[in-house]
């Protein structure tokens, strides 16, 4: 079949697209916004390659390490904070070099759209001596993952490919081509190349040092480095989503576009800065490009003019390279609108009980770190993958156990099993009494509810065994583990007051699913006005459904009820009550 | 042709992304380049949601800029308030008139502003559209947006025929026809 047909893609759909027609066998990923449709939309190719969902990036990136080294064309993706969790094998297997072409998918999030930092990937693989393509749109998203694999091959280096949320998720138009059917490489043994003990790797870094020199030399007549000669008054060099930027806002201005961000083309770049009278450098977070540029002795402009934080725009790079006084209307003064939990979300009933208890939680990635925010105000903690467990251990260990009698950690059922089980393993072992709540929603839920090993089934939808949560627990040392419905407040509440008193470590698993995952049939739920008190007991969870009228009674908007039933359960006056099915 | 700017502007979960798809497909439909940018992840669990579609002969950045553009479409009333400083001087803001109320109203740390839509009228040309209670009167409150679509054609480029083309081929199977029902209630306001 010869698709040449256009059409339009989200860029992560075009990086699975590329994938796909590069010929990769193998992909392994832990969902992570903004890189996770990537791994979704790479699923619909499983007759022709495999995919995965690892419980984390480091066992992702060394699954798609054992492909490479198997004679495959191989990948694995995840989003910044991910690409810390597979640094071990990422800095590692930099050394090795690959057999079939390798790439590692990193997603930056600046501006923070749904991370907890806005780390600069380029700067964690110059560390780790990894070369990086960057693309601009959906086409170059795709263009460039076919590249990533033949230069990785010619000059045996895994490859970071870079992108950002506004590429993963804006939308352009593709040319699709074929699969290019690639012939595994043949496994040939060689431990010096693939066994990284200090002997060999000392070699190996003398290698990989002289592979990158290659590498850059190669990156002045690479076709996507890329000069566009105009108006030489203003020249900048850029790459990926602020090319667009710079394009939009100073179409005049001569432009060196860079699809390959480490290493750099030193001479491109010195011709390039030598033909124009004021040089530029237009990249969104960290200065990676200008502060090299500025070691060569060329003189440039960035970041003194240009923020370090959160993303770019045309508008932006017009009043800092042009001067323009833009006449922009100030925006009206409107109440935010965080991001909350759904209605009829089990986590809000979790919190209203933790909230009722005057509890503190040192808290996790996932939507259950909304718990942190008013009216549930829970959470006091969230830094990264599974740290609620470890963190809260390591309170006890400076303060004593007493300290803790207020305190529980919370995590997801994905988080748990991505890196709590590590932490849970260590707060048995070194005789740990926290109590952890695990927050079994049975899926992973901020990022758009992909399967995981306790789920049953795998990203190509096949059966699978499904992790037994409780039993893994008590196999990790945890005498005490509980399981109790999300909703059923009463029990939960009893619960909790009994494994916070236990001078020894205590699980309670709380379940119920993601309620996104419900199909209810609605109205579900319905307020009596000439019932309701006015008390706001069912206003207190927070629930986005439930409103109260100008006479201060209490609505429910059938539109966003999803008949969870935590309001009925704490209204004493039976004013809130569930639409019977015949009346739907 | 010069480049079209459309925004979409919603709280998550409102179903901006399918929307986004539509307006997607029928530019490219139309043989227009066309660029798109939404909001994925955190920000969709009931958060301010902004969708940017720019469309004509060639589209460089896919975010719409402050004060250019042309079409703004919201599905609720705050939030074409939030964003109404996108439009350009003659562009068209048509809102939804729905009210959700955002966390910080609800539990009473913050007030939503009173008329919403007689502020926006003294800056901009605003159209209003019933889109929720005219869902509920089609038996599903969930096509709504197709609704707001459909009074937000008027200030697009493309025929009946063409967004018919486009919501058969966005829109599972089985809620095509609803979907286009809900598409012609909004067009013919």
């Amino acid at each position: 079949m010869a698709e040449t047909n256009k059409v339009i893609m989200l860029g992560n759909e075009a990086i699975a697209r590329g994938a796909y027609e590069a010929g990769v066998k193998v992909s392994a990923a832990y969902p992570g916004t903004p890189s996770t449709e990537i791994s979704e939309y790479l699923v619909q190719y499983k007759d022709s390659l495999y995919c995965e969902w690892s419980p984390n990036e480091k066992v992702a990136t060394e699954v798609a390490v054992g492909a490479s080294i198997a004679g495959t064309r191989a990948m694995a993706c995840m989003k910044h904070v991910g690409f810390n969790v597979a640094a071990d094998p990422a800095y590692s297997v930099s050394y090795m070099g690959v057999n079939g072409g390798l790439v590692i998918v990193v997603a930056d999030d600046p501006g923070l759209y749904s991370s907890q930092n806005e780390q600069d990937t380029r700067m964690v693989a110059r560390a780790a001596k990894l070369p990086v393509l960057e693309p601009s749109d959906s086409a170059e998203a795709k263009e460039y993952m076919k590249l990533a694999f033949e230069l990785s091959e010619k000059f045996d280096r895994p490859f970071v490919y870079r992108t950002t949320t506004r590429l993963a998720h804006s939308q352009g138009i593709v040319e699709l081509n074929d699969r290019q059917e690639i012939p595994d490489k043949e496994y040939i043994k060689n431990i010096q190349k693939t066994v990284m003990m200090p002997g060999n790797a000392k070699v190996r870094h003398a290698e990989i040092e002289k592979r990158h020199e290659e590498l850059a030399e190669e990156a002045n007549t690479l076709p996507v480095n890329r000069v566009e000669m105009n108006d030489t008054k203003i020249g900048i060099i850029t790459s990926g989503i602020p090319y667009q930027y710079v394009k939009e806002a100073l179409p005049e201005a001569s432009v060196l576009k860079l699809g390959m961000v480490n290493p750099l083309p030193k001479k491109l770049i010195g011709d390039f800065a030598s033909k124009v009278e004021r040089l530029y450098i237009v990249e969104e977070l960290d200065p990676v490009i200008e502060e090299q540029v500025r070691s060569w002795g060329i003189e440039v402009t960035g970041k003194e003019i240009f923020t370090l934080q959160g993303e770019y725009s045309a508008n932006m790079l017009r009043e800092a390279i042009l001067k323009e006084t833009l006449a922009l209307k100030a925006p009206a003064k409107a109440p935010g609108r965080p991001p909350i939990l759904c209605p009829g979300c089990p986590h809000r009933s979790v919190y209203y009980v933790l909230n009722k208890l005057k509890l503190h939680a040192a808290g996790d990635i996932g939507c259950y770190t909304l718990g942190a925010v008013a009216p549930l105000s829970v959470v006091d903690t969230t830094m990264c993958m599974g740290s609620s467990i470890s963190t809260l251990h390591g309170m006890e260990k400076a303060k004593g156990k007493e300290y803790i009698k207020d305190w529980v950690a919370v995590i997801g059922d994905s988080t748990f099993l991505h890196t709590g089980v590590n932490s849970l393993m260590n707060m048995a072992y070194n005789h740990g009494t926290g109590t952890v709540l695990i927050l079994d929603n049975s899926t992973t839920g901020m990022t758009g509810h992909q399967d995981h090993a306790a789920t049953g089934k795998t990203l190509q939808g096949d059966p699978a065994y499904a992790v037994d949560i409780p039993v893994l627990c008590k196999a990790l040392g945890v005498k005490n583990v509980a399981e109790v419905n999300a909703f059923d407040i009463a029990a939960l509440e009893k619960t909790v007051k009994e494994e916070i008193e236990k001078d020894e470590a205590s699980v309670i698993i709380t379940k119920s699913p993601c309620v996104l995952l419900s199909k209810a049939k609605k109205p579900l739920y319905t307020a009596h006005r000439d019932k309701c008190k006015k008390c706001g007991m069912c206003m207190k969870p927070g629930c986005p459904a439930m409103t109260k009228g100008a006479d201060g009674t209490v609505r429910i908007d059938d539109t966003m009820c999803t008949g969870c039933g935590l309001c009925e359960s704490l209204c004493k006056f039976s004013a809130i009550e569930r639409v019977k099915e015949g009346e739907r | 042709m010069a480049v079209k700017n459309i925004m979409i502007v919603g709280v998550g979960g409102q179903g901006t992304l399918l929307t986004s798809r539509i307006l997607g497909g029928l530019a490219t439909l139309g043989g227009y380049d066309v660029k798109l940018s939404e909001v994925h992840g955190m920000a969709q669990r009931g958060g301010s949601v902004v969708t940017f579609v720019r469309y004509g002969e060639k589209v460089a950045e896919p975010i719409v800029e402050e004060g250019q553009a042309d079409v703004i479409i919201a599905f609720e009333r705050l939030e074409a308030l939030r964003y109404a400083h996108f439009l350009k001087k003659e562009g068209a803001l048509i809102v939804n008139d729905w009210r959700i109320d955002p966390m910080p109203v609800v539990i009473g740390a913050a007030e939503y502003p009173e008329g919403i839509l007689e502020t926006l009228k003294k800056e901009h040309k605003v159209y209003v559209v019933n889109a929720t209670e005219e869902s509920k009167k089609l038996g599903n409150p969930r096509v709504f947006n197709l609704i707001v679509l459909g009074a937000a054609a008027q200030h697009m480029d493309f025929s009946k025929e063409q967004w018919y083309e486009v919501i058969e081929k966005t829109v599972p199977q089985k809620t095509i026809e609803i979907n286009k029902k809900a598409f012609d209630v909004g067009y013919h306001l």
